[in-house]
């Protein structure tokens, strides 16, 4: 009876391992900024390959300290990484897809579009020095539109995030108070406003507070209908945020020169950019101890830049132009190699 | 016949050899001559290694705590528990606002849970109906089921909404205009703050306090509340006089654990108490507690310092919490010391 019972759970145990050896599933964490296409382009690749991605949105910073302590197979962050701190940790980055941020309002009468504020007005809503809607900085720039005098809620991110790294990296660049007050980080010391955790937690705060402010990544706002505000670009345009506006303000980016494709593309020149743009990356190591893992994340990536463009366009996040996907997939060739040197992307 | 007094005043139906030995003997069980003395050793060694491993456990953790909070230590010294600041950029942290926010949420969670499960005890136990006490009971002991997220997602999408369309003004009107509690009082209504904080989380502990309450409100002697009944009293002067007094270390108990959830708490907290490193005299506006920052920034907490100082608040909670069953104790053994005192 008990050999009967041992040789039956001894056939299972094999089976069991038997069917996990054949399909790798691959593991990654980090931002939340492009969480909706990588979920997007997961499910569609799994239908077509049986490679199941399994990526976890903790924010830009966890995401760089998971693939640091070789947790996942690959880190997402929307902040990249300096070439020296990529040196220093054994990583190489890629962009993977480009998206925007738009601030997000919640006030009685105000439509998606029709709220117009340039980046010092909005920096300095942050700052907590325009307390209310009705104050004169906002009213002269939307002469025609009705602004209660109500007071207003600043919503921001409570964790680390690289959605608010571009964010204040904009900021910056527009407000000098802003510059040497705060600065910018995936995670800064704000001065204002209630913190939200996650996309999501902002989109939450701002549909419940009314005469609330917040900045989010595009795909949320459009998913949950908010009203989105129109921020002057650079040129003094007060373009709208869709596909072509991202893609222009990507286009003035110089991937071709900037070593780890360290580039930051907001505030960007040109009269249909918007201001506000930003590329998430993925991070890799660049000596592989789990060289399989790391051919199944680039057969992924390969697959989505060039399968996946139509599922992008539909969220409202831009793909890569074309000849950046060459240039990545060249670097993949160059740079992520196993143990013994040899080169894990063929 | 014998020269042992207990087996003189006891029938004993053993041998009066056995009992003797059995009586006064008093070497431990694995020293004794019995038939298979291994096996006896074997289980107390065994059952004594569990003991001691809870015991490692913990001082593993404080210790592993304190040694990953040494950086932040060294860095600000004893100065990081009363300071208020936490800038990751300059990487200047200190641990007030935290500190602030956990004890405010957790003395308003006891403020309001404490009086309402008293009331949920007292009427489960003497004033319910005989067919009411089993579903009503088991209703109080399923909201202690609830998941704490779920608590927080219904506290951000239902009740901070509702709080601070209707409640939070109606107290701002109310109470904002008082000299000494209108500071508390007055801010921007939007829901999200320290108050709907505090108000959750009664809601979260009043089935641990409601439950334990009962359960030893129910172990009372009934001849004790009879006498009571019997010589006139009436049912409040019964329980808070006999049933209370008699229960007290129970009771202390069961407030204790729903604090201790309190502090602790972090999903829930995280929400709806709107993450802002302030202090600030009104309960609307948003504050942080210990959990709820730990949850939200220790993942991307890269820098060392970061980490170190998320790690010390860590040790703090824990500290916090030494404290008061500390305190408990205390309080037990102080009202232990009047008993049977003439009042």
């Amino acid at each position: 009876m008990h050999k009967t019972v041992l040789s039956r759970l001894i056939i299972i145990g094999l089976a069991a391992v038997a069917t996990s050896a054949a399909a790798v599933d691959i593991t990654g964490a980090g931002a939340t900024f492009p969480y909706p296409i990588y979920a997007k382009w997961a499910e569609a690749y799994k239908a077509k390959t049986g490679v199941g991605l399994n990526y976890q949105s903790i924010g830009s910073g966890g995401g760089i300290a998971q693939i640091k302590a070789r947790t996942v197979d690959f880190g997402a962050s929307d902040a990249p990484l300096k070439p020296d701190d990529l040196r220093n940790a054994g990583l190489m980055q890629f962009p993977a897809i480009i998206g925007g941020i738009v601030p997000v309002v919640n006030i009685d009468g105000i439509a998606p579009g029709q709220l117009k504020l340039t980046g010092s007005v909005l920096a300095d809503i942050y700052l907590g020095k325009i307390k209310s809607w009705g104050d004169k900085a906002i009213t002269d720039l939307n002469p025609g539109l009705k602004l209660p005098n109500e007071p207003i809620t600043v919503v921001r991110r409570s964790d680390g995030s690289g959605t608010t790294f571009n964010f204040t990296d904009y900021l910056s660049k527009v407000n000098d108070e802003w510059k040497t007050k705060v600065g910018s980080s995936t995670a800064v010391a704000w001065p204002e406003g209630v913190g939200g955790k996650g996309n999501e937690g902002v989109a939450a705060y701002v549909q419940r507070i009314k005469g609330s402010i917040g900045y989010v990544e595009y795909a949320y706002a459009k998913r949950n209908n908010q009203a989105y505000v129109l921020v002057q670009n650079r040129d003094g345009q007060y373009p709208k945020p869709d596909n072509k506006t991202f893609q222009n303000a990507a286009a003035a980016a110089d991937w071709k020169n900037a070593p780890g494709y360290y580039q930051i593309i907001t505030n960007s020149p040109g009269k249909d950019s918007w201001p506000i743009a930003a590329t998430s990356f993925i991070l890799l190591h660049v000596k592989q101890d789990k060289p399989q893992n790391a051919a199944e994340v680039m057969k992924f990536f390969d697959w989505a830049f060039k399968n996946g463009d139509k599922m992008a366009d539909d969220l409202d996040y831009v793909p890569l132009p074309d000849g950046l996907v060459g240039q990545i997939e060249a670097s993949w060739k160059q740079d992520v190699k196993d143990a013994s040197g040899k080169p894990v992307w063929q | 016949m014998t020269d042992s007094p207990v087996s003189a005043a006891l029938p004993l139906p053993l041998a009066e050899s056995d009992a003797r030995v059995a009586v006064r003997d008093p070497t431990p069980p694995s020293t004794r001559a019995v038939a298979a003395p291994w096996q006896d050793a074997l289980f107390e060694g065994t059952t004594r290694f569990f003991a001691s491993l809870v015991l490692v456990l913990l001082l593993g953790i404080i210790v592993a705590l304190a040694i990953n909070a040494a950086p932040a230590m060294q860095k600000f010294g004893l100065g990081f528990f009363v300071t208020n600041v936490w800038n990751p950029v300059t990487l200047q942290f200190g641990a007030l606002a935290p500190i602030y926010g956990t004890l405010v949420t957790s003395a308003i969670a006891l403020a309001i849970g404490v009086p309402l499960s008293f009331g949920i005890a007292l009427f489960l136990t003497e004033m319910c109906p005989a067919f009411l006490k089993r579903p009503l009971g088991t209703a109080v002991e399923l909201l202690a089921a609830v998941p704490s997220i779920i608590y927080g997602m219904w506290g951000l999408f239902v009740f901070a909404p509702f709080f601070g369309d209707y409640v939070e003004p109606l107290l701002s009107r109310s109470f904002g205009q008082l000299w000494l509690l209108g500071p508390l009082f007055q801010g921007a209504p939007n829901g999200i703050g320290i108050l709907s904080a505090g108000i959750i989380l009664s809601v979260m502990i009043i089935p641990f306090i409601a439950s334990v309450m009962r359960d030893v409100f129910e172990i009372v002697p009934p001849v004790l509340k009879e006498s009571a009944y019997g010589i006139g009293c009436t049912t409040w002067e019964v329980v808070w006089n006999i049933v209370l007094p008699y229960t007290r270390v129970g009771v202390i108990g069961g407030i204790m654990l729903g604090l201790g959830r309190a502090l602790g708490e972090t999903m829930a907290v995280t929400f709806v108490i709107g993450n802002a490193y302030r202090i600030h005299a009104s309960l609307f506006e948003p504050g942080n507690s210990i959990a709820s920052a730990l949850a939200n920034e220790f993942n991307e907490a890269s820098e060392p310092v970061h980490r170190a100082s998320l790690i010390a608040l860590g040790l703090v909670l824990f500290v916090l919490t030494l404290i008061v069953l500390a305190f408990s104790r205390y309080l037990i053994a102080r009202m232990a010391r009047g008993e049977g005192a003439k009042t």
